[in-house]
């Protein structure tokens, strides 16, 4: 009963999040300067064209009206059509999205992988070199701002071994995965070591920090004094607790990255849902930027809603209480 | 014990000399060499932030200026540090390092204004959302998860689109999304400070609530709040540098570190010239580092318990 009254105010919680980002995203594109129905006749359009785009796009009804078909729409799944080619937005971030999930998905193994054996590591010798380095990575990681290491190793790994001949990575750009697995991943290794890299950092801090706070309570002693191997204290009964921060930031930081890692596509030229924001910025396609931001929350939301449910299977006191 | 000294013993009792607890802390940030650097580094780049129009006079070069003829090589492209030109120029034959100095002016200030005003939005929401409880807590508390769970940079691109890109607009944004954690933490620190028999003592003696937030509660939250609005100012800047970077932030031709970075990513042209990357880039991270280090080294210096949480 308890349990899914707490899912049900999870979910509550995140509709209420699209409500506002939805009511966000419309008034501000509503009460915006600049005649949407000059943005796509043209400029070289008159009067009665304007009129009959304004017609065709409801541009003269009240507001109210105006919403409730806008989230009419979104329900359907329709986010409207683009400024710049008249597709289907929903379209058009669909095809996008095979990027930025290669980006994600890849990111995430890459900076686990290296963000949380190092917090194990730095907690489990506080004070040592080791302890110390780790945590140096840490604060490194955390003060690199991602484009800086973005250009910083496209100069290095990329440009400088190709003018002198030994061309190792690919310059930018994105092959799919079902075309050429093998050139997917090449062409992606930069993009990834760099998202996995300023992430890592944040992941070390908290596994560290986590862990410590783990390994002072008394189970985790009578864990030693039973005799458990150290190998078995620290990675099933440790880390297991210390685990629902480290997925509450894991869950924030896929539902961001997913509505576009923005920095990381720009740098390394991916056509992911990050470049499709920036290009339709400059394009002033107002319904493909109301798509990506609408999709940006979906994915948070959405995210964020999976980590519930892993809460309940990582945290006993959720499930018994049930 | 024995209350008798000898004249050795009363010397050195002699010799304490009392200190306040902002004296401490100076003195144990004053032992630590990274926060030391890192004050030094932050001092330098304020310097150099303020002498830029004395730069400007000396280099005799604008930041804006554009010198086709010394600043461009005969093919077009930027000109190699060393000279004239002490970091070189960018790809219009502007000065590297005149705009890197009014860049700083920019990221400074960014990093401090909005840090401040997040600062003040943070304390005063978790103060009241913490003090107060009930409806108003829950209230404020669900704006911050709301708020926490918006795609800011997503968010920032629209409004950057519909009002477009500009200075003020770029702090709004960088406040309205960084205040939270402060927020968060400040609350959860009055939900504890509000039940301690000070507060009781002052609410007996009539204190109104108003009283009791500032005069009582405020004073004891001065450490987080000092700890996080040094943490907020690097990202704060990196936030800057990455609107910039995007063409969201600071308007070309004004200089700004991202700003700086965005226009030699174009073209790539940093693949010829890595000086328009690794200037701007290494102060960008200088800046952050040492915000970053100071931070730390304020939490250890004013929490010392903390230093043993943390195993050194």
């Amino acid at each position: 009963m308890k349990l899914s009254r707490y899912l049900l105010s999870r979910i509550g919680f995140g509709l209420v999040v699209l409500f506002a980002l939805s009511l966000f995203v419309f008034l501000l594109f509503y009460l915006a300067p600049g005649d949407p129905a000059r943005a796509i006749a043209g400029d070289k359009a008159n009067n009665e064209l304007l009129e009959q785009v304004r017609q065709n796009l409801g541009l003269n009804r009240p507001i109210g009206e105006q919403y409730l078909s806008f989230i009419g729409n979104l329900l359907q799944g329709n986010l409207g059509f683009s400024f710049r080619n008249q597709l289907p937005v929903t379209g058009i971030i669909l095809d996008r999205l095979p990027v930025t999930l290669s980006l994600v998905v890849g990111g995430v193994v890459l900076w686990l992988a290296i963000g949380v054996p190092i917090g194990i590591a730095s907690a489990r010798r506080p004070g040592t070199v080791r302890d110390r380095a780790g945590q140096t990575f840490a604060l490194l990681g955390i003060s690199f701002p991602t484009f800086v290491l973005g250009m910083m190793s496209l100069y290095l790994l990329y440009f400088l071994p190709t003018r002198a001949g030994f061309p190792i990575f690919p310059p930018s750009g994105y092959v799919p995965l079902t075309e050429d697995p093998l050139q997917w991943a090449w062409h992606l290794i930069l993009p990834w070591t760099t998202l996995a890299l300023v992430t890592a950092a944040i992941y070390a801090r908290l596994t560290r920090g986590q862990m410590l706070e783990v390994l002072g309570e008394d189970y985790i002693r009578t864990a030693r004094a039973k005799g458990l191997t150290e190998r078995r204290v620290i990675y099933k009964h440790a880390f297991r607790s210390a685990m629902p921060p480290l997925v509450t930031q894991l869950g924030n930081d896929v539902g961001f990255l997913l509505g576009g890692a923005i920095v990381i596509e720009q740098v390394y030229g991916l056509p992911g849902i990050g470049n499709l924001a920036v290009t339709s910025v400059q394009a002033q396609d107002r319904p493909t930027i109301i798509g990506v931001v609408l999709v940006g929350g979906i994915f948070i939301v959405a995210v964020n809603l999976i980590v519930d449910l892993c809460y309940v299977l990582l945290d006993s006191r959720i499930r018994t209480a049930s | 014990m024995s209350p008798v000294r000898t004249p050795k013993q009363a010397a050195a009792v002699a010799a304490v000399v009392q200190r306040g607890s902002t004296s401490l802390t100076l003195r144990r940030l004053r032992r630590d060499p990274a926060s030391m650097i890192a004050a030094v580094f932050i001092l330098l780049l304020v310097l150099f932030a303020l002498c830029a129009p004395l730069i400007a006079a000396w280099t005799g070069h604008g930041p804006n200026e554009q010198f086709r003829d010394t600043g461009l090589s005969p093919s077009g492209t930027p000109v190699a540090p060393g000279g004239q030109f002490l970091l070189g120029t960018d790809q219009l034959g502007r000065d590297v390092f005149v705009r890197l100095a009014y860049g700083a002016q920019v990221s400074l200030m960014v990093g401090v204004l909005a840090s401040l005003a997040a600062a003040t939005i943070g304390v005063v929401v978790g103060v009241v959302a913490g003090y107060l409880g009930g409806v108003v807590d829950t209230i404020l508390s669900r704006v911050m998860d709301l708020v926490m769970s918006v795609p800011f940079l997503l968010c920032a691109i629209a409004l950057v689109s519909v009002f477009g890109p500009s200075l003020p607009l770029s702090v709004a944004v960088i406040v309205f999304f960084s205040w939270t954690a402060l927020g968060r933490v400040i609350r959860g620190q009055v939900l504890a400070l509000r039940e301690r028999e000070f507060v009781e003592a002052a609410r007996s003696l009539g204190a109104s609530h108003v009283s009791i937030m500032i005069r009582d509660l405020l004073p004891n939250l001065a450490v987080p709040i000092l700890i996080y609005s040094t943490l907020m100012i690097p990202s704060a800047i990196v936030f800057e540098a990455t609107l910039s970077f995007l063409g969201l932030g600071v308007v070309p031709p004004t200089a700004s570190w991202g700003g700086m970075l965005a226009e030699a990513g174009n073209n790539s042209v940093y693949l010829v010239a890595w000086w328009l990357v690794i200037f701007p880039g290494l102060t960008l991270l200088g800046a952050t580092l040492s915000f970053n280090i100071l931070g730390d080294g304020l939490r250890d210096a004013l929490d010392p318990r903390s230093q043993m949480g943390r195993g050194r």
